[in-house]
């Protein structure tokens, strides 16, 4: 095995494909082929595949987690999953393929830097292959992969792939996905999965696995400009670090070094970094994703929800806003309904002013709507009880981002991301 | 800044970033939390994770220990000495009470374990101090039933755990809203597997206790594992104490851990080891996991760690 370096980068990607398009057996192939599966893990499979009479060893149960699914034979919630080879570690969110889970695909969705998508090559582009690629351009996945999966059943012809390839790619166009990648695989047999396969002379590309270690982990837009949301002020005893006041935060977007010009959020008054703290010390620079300390020149009045931002482009502290919302809870969503918006560090409440549009799922076309219901995705104006400090979601993913709570059960019911702060 | 010479940070570091911010949240939106701390690997982590999130301030919580009464000494002496340095509160929370109390009930014969009596210490050390937030050290990758965990992990009036009343877990927005008498158990190495674990470890230049090391220890065979001979264990017919060299990879309660034959006595060594090995590290060390299929699942609702 590999020697594992300490060293390699990070690369979350959420997996999403129809029920039986091979989605567990193809993790359970990437698990098993980078010698991700330990013995007792495999003795497990065996073990259960007998007992079941699947008649082979089963990679799909590797990746099968809790005894209800078991019992169904299917996947029913967002599960994690790891794997390591000597360039990246690799956080699969498995998420599950039925329609009524779209919240689960969003919720894998939001954290990824990669969507990869199953397809069954003698079924092509089906309705719910759009609904993900749908999902992760509006999630703004940078990029897309797609799996033409069970290639063995149509005898790796490659006609059947380019015409999937060339319908996919049409309905995708519009979009915006910035980087779409096509893959033959066999997921049973492990075709183009680790390594590139001999059944496929007329496809060019990398294996799944050589795909994932090369694409670029692009943090993108996350880097234009300085956004640090306050999350906790530290403030020592006296015994510990006297006249000590620090803000400890992740830094959400762009960069910050001691000297910055920063303006605070919503309070809109200016000073400069002092320093940057860690616990090895000060530090030159700070980027996203860091989890830092950063003081400030001026005594100026800071607290959790603040936010600290460059002062060339910070954005603005708005009380109404725009944005697209999956929504995911039984009772739906309508004008007048009242929650409560966590949205960086800061937490207000939200009243509907408006359900603007909803989503069809299986047009993807947007009409009217009076109201948002358990998996619909749709655009709301909302008016909140205290300034957010926000980006357009397109901009940035941490800053454009918030979650709905009912304050009632203390449920996590919408998803949303901003799409004009004004 | 232009986005073709943007730094990255290591998997490690960028895991790192995300635990502390996971315990600040916490901090910040909780009453009452607890940093759960067993003297082992993970726990470990936890608590320098901690003194990135919150120094130069002390920690807005305290650490509780779970102390079965059959911990090694060796770790017990540990973790005495690593809460003194950080200067921190810490609170025992004793299984052996449960007992004399008679809220538990001690398991009987060769195989009886108090790895199980814990549930009932924890919950009651919950309530009594109305904790409304434990951190604890578990990780996705060690079991099935875990890797669908959220890294918020709410818990009923009972302790209880729903695997299918998770609320979803968006971006890095943990909602921490809990009624009374609820709790949440948060895990900030959710996404670190036992690997990335130990080169943490390892990159920060850590202590462990030093059973993480190879060392000779008189131990015995039984289900394929290598137990430590000690007062809380009873011999079964047929099996006879040896000496061999061994080290742990969890640090468990004596009646339900097993050590692995190894010669790897320095931390790269441990790393190396991990790092080829082929069996996950609760399969190998831990009896409590091989009962049933499901055993972890069905503790975790009785509101296991
Ligand atoms: N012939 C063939 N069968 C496959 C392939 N991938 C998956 N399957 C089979 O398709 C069925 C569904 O696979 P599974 O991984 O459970 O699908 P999931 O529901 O998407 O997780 C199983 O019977 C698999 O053995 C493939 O590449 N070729």
């Amino acid at each position: 095995m590999a020697v594992i370096e300490a060293n390699s980068e990070l690369l979350r990607f959420a997996t999403a494909g129809s029920v039986d398009d091979g989605k567990s057996t193809l993790i359970g192939r990437l698990l098993y082929d980078s010698k991700q599966v330990l013995t007792d893990q495999m003795t497990h499979v065996e073990e259960v595949s007998e007992r079941r009479g699947d008649g082979f060893v089963n990679l799909a149960l590797l990746t099968d987690g809790l005894r209800a699914e078991r019992e169904q034979g299917i996947t029913i919630d967002v599960a994690y999953r790891y794997f390591q080879t000597p360039r990246r570690k690799f956080i699969i969110a498995d998420t599950p393929g039925h329609e009524q889970y779209t919240r689960n695909m969003v919720t894998g969705a939001s954290t990824a830097d990669l969507s990869l998508k199953l397809l069954d090559a003698r079924a092509g582009v089906v309705e719910q292959s759009k609904r993900h690629a749908y999902i992760a351009s509006l999630l703004r996945i940078p990029h897309v992969v797609v799996c033409v999966n069970k290639m063995d059943l149509v005898d790796w012809d490659q006609g059947v792939y380019e015409r999937i390839v060339g319908e996919f790619s049409d309905f995708a166009a519009p979009l915006g996905i910035e980087n779409l990648t096509f893959i033959p695989i066999s997921a049973l047999e492990g075709d183009n999965v680790v390594d590139r396969s001999t059944h496929t002379p007329w496809y060019t590309g990398p294996s799944l696995l050589d795909h994932l270690e090369g694409v670029e982990i692009t943090r993108g837009l996350d880097h234009a400009d300085a956004r640090f949301p306050v999350q906790w002020v530290i403030q020592p005893s006296a015994a510990r670090a006297p006249d000590y006041r620090g803000y400890a935060g992740r830094v959400a977007g762009g960069a910050l070094a001691p000297g910055d010009e920063v303006v605070v959020l919503p309070s809109g008054r200016r000073t400069r970094v002092a320093a940057i703290d860690s616990l090895e010390g000060e530090l030159d620079t700070a980027f996203a994703p860091m989890s830092v300390t950063v003081r400030l020149e001026d005594d100026v009045d800071v607290s959790r929800g603040d936010m600290i931002c460059g002062a060339g482009d910070p954005p603005t502290a708005v009380r109404e806003l725009t944005a697209d919302v999956c929504w995911m809870a039984e009772a739906p969503l309508h004008a007048g309904a009242r929650y409560a918006v966590k949205h960086t560090t800061r937490t207000a409440r939200a009243v509907v002013d408006e359900v603007m549009s909803k989503v069809d799922i299986h047009t993807l076309e947007s009409g009217e709507a009076e109201q948002l219901a358990l998996n619909d995705i749709g655009r709301v104006r909302l008016r909140t009880s205290a300034p957010l400090v926000a980006d357009p979601y397109a901009r940035n993913r941490t800053t454009g981002s918030f979650i709905l709570i009912d304050e009632a059960t203390n449920d996590t019911v919408g998803a949303g991301m901003v799409l004009d702060a004004a | 800044m232009d986005t073709s010479t943007q730094p990255t940070l290591t998997h490690l570091r960028a895991l790192e970033a995300e635990a502390i911010h996971v315990f600040r949240e916490v901090a910040a939106e909780l009453e009452r939390p607890v940093l759960l701390f067993s003297g082992g690997k993970d726990s470990i982590v936890l608590l320098r994770l901690a003194e990135k999130a919150f120094r130069p301030g002390g920690f807005p919580f305290p650490v509780m220990h779970v102390d079965t009464g059959h911990n090694f000494p060796e770790v017990i002496e540990f973790r005495d000495r690593r809460v003194a340095e950080l200067g921190e509160r810490m609170i025992v929370a004793s299984v052996q009470e449960s007992i004399d109390k008679g809220r538990a009930v001690e398991e009987k014969g060769p195989r009886a374990s108090r790895n199980r009596l814990q549930t009932v210490t924890l919950l009651d050390a919950i309530t009594e101090h109305g904790f409304d937030a434990a951190f604890g050290g578990a990780r996705r990758d060690e079991e099935r039933a875990r890797a669908k965990e959220r890294i918020f992990s709410f818990r009923d009036d009972f302790g209880q755990w729903d695997p299918k009343a998770q609320r979803p877990e968006l971006w890095s927005l943990y909602n921490g809203r809990i009624r009374r008498g609820e709790h949440v158990r948060v895990f900030p190495l959710s996404n670190w597997t036992e690997l990335d674990v130990w080169q943490y470890i390892d990159e920060e230049g850590l202590e462990v206790p030093s059973i993480y090391f190879a060392h000779d220890r008189e131990v015995f065979e039984r289900d394929g594992m290598l137990y430590a001979t000690s007062p809380y264990m009873e011999l079964i017919d047929g099996e006879t104490p040896f000496n061999a060299s061994v080290r742990y990879r969890t640090v468990g309660d004596m009646s339900c851990t097993g050590g692995v034959r190894s010669g790897a006595a320095t931390l790269s060594e441990v790393v190396a080891e991990i790092a080829v090995t082929r069996i996950t590290e609760r399969g190998e060390t831990r009896a409590d996991d091989r009962v049933t299929e499901a055993a972890m699942e069905d503790r975790k609702r009785e509101g296991y760690f």
